[in-house]
């Protein structure tokens, strides 16, 4: 073209795979913050089921032995694990959209990697938790709970939560890359839910009495994410139940990321 | 950037999809550097899959074919930074402004921010936009969307530019808008065009050369006079007052010429001796005592191409088919679930 702007495009360069990340989770992000139906109800609602399950269940701190006495330091983590949980379905239903409008053959267009795209797109779920679980932390220590770790605690506390979004958000990248739907994304809500469930969210294992159900709870890789950062708040820093956290939550990323960078590769078939 | 191949060759081009739909079926055609080659055809013809198949991003599973000098199997991502391509109905974020995509899709390809800011500049000048480029997509009509994706697919300068159906659902205004853009470009900047169509008028007025496709083979290729002149004289169209003599009509417009394209109500046919022979016709018409409503001659036009060629005619025929065009997403998605 004759143009001045153009004489001054010269030769372009691939863009470093980093910064592709960057400019895909920008476009990700601002997308999301600006649907607050996508936003708020993530952050409400684990709060509210904390209020209504407090108002409900604190009794439970009576029984003998339980870990504490206090029903927000137990239960408090639960809203962590939960916001990570809807901020994967947002970051799941955004990149299904964006296979079903086409956007992702845009990207595709352009020389942006696959992995660049897949994990940027997750960028706008993760960043929902992030917000979340700041908030959740404010709120819980305005309500009462007592971080027996302390300041650095908290901190890790933070991070935990939006670490395992991360990963979990890689379990929403996947189902929408496979099915290409963001209704079908939304289906697998409750499946997801319902392993919820049957974690040690509600009560610590050794105080499920269904045998069933104890050997579910313990074998559920949500349990192990709940006890870790559980522990961080009503026990102290304990190796014990913190690498195990870190490790599901690990191996939750590293999966569920192959899996979408595989599935990735057959829906966009470029040559 | 004209003295550089630009062009388009494909040969025997093929896309079979799973359970054996052959979307593309062995098509070859070539294209000029500079030049703009109108993809004509009703949905589900195969436009949208050779598109795709040629701007990489959905493999052959026979043939060859290079855009600007470069294979479109081997050579991909160097296709790619050489094209650029608005696929149907513009895919873009509603939630981010004109400004916003100009930047992501500015940056993903290399350009710096300050190359982004003036190469946006001009391109949202441009198509019109500039004074709604800080505005979410969201809000925009439907030709400005296409004018913004329009804008999009130049941002990285390509050479070679593919618009799938560009105006597909755009009012009369919006599209000519579109079309005097899409012909400055391929004139004035030597950016060879490709585009899809199911509009004739888009075709004949656009394209220098046409390329008419049906069920995934080319039937006729050529510039729009060519065709029409391929096709010969002058139709003859003409509507009955009353609806039940319309066999009658026919019968007797037989006589004068082929049958042609014509409209539910009307009957045509092409004049074996041209014009000239209205007045017999009329003579006729009056003879047998059939009253017609509207009478009217009509220069070929590429819908005769096509009826000619493929025996069905291309106008009023939108509403049929639909499936195919949606061939590419329906056959690409299965095949990821599936497994």
């Amino acid at each position: 073209m004759t143009s001045v702007a153009i004489e001054a495009l010269g030769t372009r360069h691939e863009p470093p795979p980093l910064r592709q990340v960057a400019m895909i989770a920008k476009r990700s992000v601002s997308r999301t913050f600006r649907q607050p139906a996508l936003v708020v109800p993530v952050i409400l609602f684990p709060l509210i089921l904390l209020a209504v399950n407090a108002a409900g269940l604190s009794s439970i701190t009576k029984l003998p032995h339980f870990p504490t006495d206090s029903y927000i330091n137990f239960a408090i983590v639960v809203c962590f694990v939960q916001g990570a949980l809807f901020a994967a379905i947002t970051a799941g239903t955004e990149l299904a959209s964006d296979i079903q409008k086409g956007f992702l053959d845009r990207l595709a267009l352009t020389p942006a990697r696959r992995w660049a795209v897949l994990v940027g797109a997750t960028f706008g779920g993760t960043s929902v938790s992030v917000v979340g679980s700041v908030i959740y932390l404010i709120v819980g220590l305005i309500f009462g709970v007592h971080i027996e770790t302390g300041v650095v605690g908290a901190i890790v506390l933070v991070l935990l939560a939006i670490y395992i979004a991360l990963a979990f958000a890689g379990i929403g990248a996947w189902l929408a890359i496979l099915t290409g739907s963001p209704e079908a994304v939304q289906g697998m809500f409750p499946l997801l839910f319902v392993l919820f469930f049957l974690s040690t969210m509600n009560l610590p294992a050794d105080f499920i009495e269904k045998h069933w159900f104890r050997a579910i709870a313990q074998a559920n890789p949500i349990s192990f994410l709940i006890d870790g950062m559980r522990g961080l708040v009503i026990g102290g820093w304990d190796a014990g139940t913190l690498v195990p956290c870190v490790a599901v939550a690990t191996a939750i990323l590293v999966i569920f990321y192959g899996l979408a960078a595989r599935s990735l590769r057959r829906r966009v078939q470029r040559t | 950037m004209a003295a550089q191949d630009n062009g388009i060759e494909v040969r025997n081009l093929q896309r079979e999809f799973k359970g054996g739909i052959k979307a593309v079926d062995g098509i070859d055609l070539s294209v000029a550097p500079g030049e703009i080659y109108g993809f004509l055809g009703p949905n589900g013809a195969g436009k949208s899959t050779t598109v795709l198949m040629l701007v990489t991003l959905l493999p052959p599973t026979g043939g060859s074919a290079t855009v600007a000098g470069l294979d479109v199997v081997r050579e991909g991502p160097a296709v790619r930074r050489a094209i650029g391509a608005a696929l149907q109905e513009a895919a873009l974020d509603d939630f981010l402004t004109g400004w916003e995509h100009i930047d992501l899709q500015g940056g993903l390809h290399g350009l710096t921010k300050d190359q982004c800011r003036r190469r946006g500049e001009e391109l949202l000048d441009r198509v019109g936009l500039a004074d709604a480029a800080n505005r979410k997509v969201g809000g925009y009509s439907g030709g400005m969307k296409r004018r913004l994706d329009l804008a999009l697919a130049l941002v990285h300068d390509p050479s070679v530019l593919f618009l799938d159906e560009p105006t597909t659902g755009l009012d009369p205004q919006s599209r000519s808008a579109l079309w005097s853009e899409v012909e400055r470009l391929a004139r004035e900047d030597g950016v060879t065009v490709f585009l899809t169509t199911q509009y004739l008028e888009e075709a004949d007025v656009l394209a220098d050369r046409v390329g008419i496709i049906d069920h995934g083979h080319i039937v006729a290729e050529g510039t729009p006079s060519a065709l029409k002149a391929q096709i010969g004289g002058v139709s003859l169209e003409a509507t009955p007052a009353n609806p039940n003599d319309k066999e009658r009509l026919a019968g007797v417009l037989a006589r004068f010429g082929e049958p042609a394209a014509g409209s539910p109500k009307s009957v045509a046919v092409r004049l074996d001796e041209g014009a000239e022979a209205l007045a017999d016709v009329v003579r006729t018409l009056d003879g047998e005592g059939i009253a017609v409503a509207d009478l009217q001659l009509h220069q070929p036009s590429l819908d005769d191409v096509f009826l000619e060629k493929t025996g069905r005619s291309l106008e009023g025929d939108d509403d049929e088919g639909g499936e195919g065009d949606d061939a590419p997403e329906a056959a690409r998605a299965p095949e990821v679930a599936s497994r």
